[in-house]
């Protein structure tokens, strides 16, 4: 019997293994029919989850965290059966603060030791100089992207919050609010940061990949109470995920990915900008060749394991980000949403 | 009651004027509509609200969600206002595509009563935009039924009114739409001329 599904998703590159599952026949082997809605916000797909206008989504591994604890919003316990991504973030500076921070560097920029240490010396000198103070952005207040940037400014013991502003700002809205100046930097997904480049506005100072090898990121989340009432359904779009996850694996069909993703009602951008992502061809800005970096965004079969262990990364970011008072008493609830049973099963 | 400040964040402003009316007319005197919603919270900042309503398909959405929570420059937390207790208004909420969410501490009983005003206005607002769908599209079979009349008119040697009943009698023989068959006869006369 054919079942249908409906699955939320933001236009991003890592969405890609739920395009190529529905649009290049992953699916329908599996007797599903996928129907894919897209949407604007993260915070939209969480709560469309919660009240069943969705099946599944999208999701950003530490929000379907912070939901299942209820922080931010309703308590709405979450299941990962399957992860979607790993890494595909990256630190994007504006062409200023960039400029300011090559003066400042002792040593190589490319060095997010240096880099951080730079970016310190400028908080200092704004503080001394009664400026305001720098301002940086992820995309979601429960995000790899708001962990990352707190990790890396932890490197020269800048506090992402006290010494320098957090401002969340979706992915659409980054390169306006870089160039108007809103932001100083950011961290967000792909294409955004190439985008902010190519633009003329920014420099991409690091990819996530670089600052934290195999970063967990996005994941496929059902409401924890339907993943053990619809066994089935998970099984079978588990399935045609993991069949997309090998094929998407392959470079040779990342063109035809590119094109899929490209696609108007999907990511509706350039087919050129996402090959080159998937290729890890990453343009630099600030008069800097470009460069590749390899498993610059995962969606390899070995990349969608939902591991318990990834859990604990982000329990501590979160703590970091004073999301949390402290990880101990959430670490059991939080590493029980990662079902590698329910994804080893299928 | 009127000394709450209540900001409406609504790229669509026919409907956030209809949500303001409604707004109104429940007793509340503040009211900020935002349209333009680059740089949100600095647009929070300056306002300070105590109620802020956002339309759901502005991806500003996401800058609202606990953003005290990272940043401590934020003066006054911002809170989405959900009802743990009560999941049939969060589900009416999300299906008519509303949040609201709080800055500080706010009786619940009060952001419940604004929560529903903007429901209802959402929903009416979603009602008037199907019916203008329902008029535009009758406008538009009445048109295609009238070149088909013209026509049937034309290449039978037909008065008008003959020319119809003969378009009613085809559609009730073959168990179709009166517009279905005047779609017929237009594509068929477009492909024979």
């Amino acid at each position: 019997m054919t079942l249908h599904l409906r699955v939320g998703f933001l236009p991003l590159v890592d969405a890609a293994l739920l395009v190529a599952a529905a649009d290049a026949g992953f699916a329908e082997a599996q007797g599903l029919v996928l129907e894919l809605v897209r949407d604007v916000s993260w915070s939209n797909l969480r709560d469309k989850l919660h009240v069943r206008l969705l099946d599944a989504a999208h999701m950003l591994s530490p929000a379907a965290i912070a939901s299942t604890l209820g922080i931010g919003g309703v308590k709405a316990p979450m299941a990962v059966p399957i992860g979607l991504n790993l890494n595909g973030n990256a630190i994007t500076v504006s062409l200023r603060r960039f400029e300011e921070m090559a003066r400042a560097a002792d040593g190589d920029l490319a060095d997010p030791q240096v880099s951080a240490h730079a970016l310190a010396k400028l908080v200092a000198r704004r503080r001394a100089a009664g400026l305001p103070p720098l301002t940086f952005a992820a995309v979601f207040a429960f995000s790899s992207h708001t962990y990352l940037l707190g990790e890396w400014m932890a490197k020269a013991g800048i506090s992402l919050g006290e010494d320098v502003r957090f401002e969340v700002v979706p992915p659409v809205r980054t390169v306006e609010a870089l160039s108007s100046g809103q932001v100083d930097g950011f961290c967000a997904g792909a294409p955004w940061n190439s985008l902010a480049v190519t633009a003329g506005v920014g420099a991409i100072l690091h990819c996530g990949a670089e600052l934290r090898a195999d970063c967990p990121e996005k994941v496929l989340a059902w409401r924890a109470d339907d993943v053990e009432r619809r066994g089935e359904a998970v099984s079978r779009l588990n399935a045609a995920l993991v069949e997309a996850s090998r094929w998407a694996g392959s470079e040779a069909n990342w063109p035809h990915l590119a094109q899929l993703l490209a696609a108007p009602e999907r990511l509706a951008t350039r087919a050129d900008l996402i090959e080159a992502v998937l290729n890890g061809e990453i343009v630099s800005g600030g008069n800097r060749a470009p460069r590749h970096v390899p498993g610059y965004i995962r969606i390899d079969r070995d990349a969608i394991r939902p591991d318990p262990a990834q859990a604990d990364w982000l329990l501590a970011g979160m703590v970091r980000a004073g999301q949390l008072p402290d990880a101990g008493a959430a670490r059991e609830t939080a590493r029980a949403i990662f079902r590698l049973d329910l994804f080893d099963r299928g | 009651m009127p000394d709450l400040r209540i900001l409406i964040v609504d790229a669509n402003e026919v409907r956030a004027a209809i949500i303001e009316e409604g707004l109104r007319e429940a007793g509340y005197r503040e009211l900020i509509r935002l349209s333009a919603t680059t740089g949100l919270v600095a647009a929070i900042e300056a306002n300070d609200p105590d109620v802020v309503v956002i339309d759901l398909e502005d991806p500003s959405r996401d800058a609202l969600a606990d953003m005290f929570l990272v940043s401590r420059h934020v003066r006054r937390p911002i809170t989405m206002f959900v009802d743990q207790s009560d999941s049939a208004s969060i589900e009416e909420a999300v299906e008519a595509g509303v949040s609201a969410y709080i800055v500080d501490g706010l009786k619940k009983e009060r952001m419940k009563a604004i929560l529903q005003t903007c429901i209802s206005r959402f929903n009416a607002f979603r009602r008037l935009r199907e019916e203008l769908d329902e008029a535009r599209s009758q406008l538009e079979d009445r048109k295609v039924v009238d070149r088909a009349k013209g026509i049937v008119m034309r290449l039978k040697g037909l008065p008008e009114d003959e020319a119809y009943a003969l378009m009613r009698r085809t559609a009730m023989n073959e168990k179709r739409k009166l517009v279905e068959i005047a779609r017929s006869i237009v594509t068929a006369a477009e492909v024979l001329k």
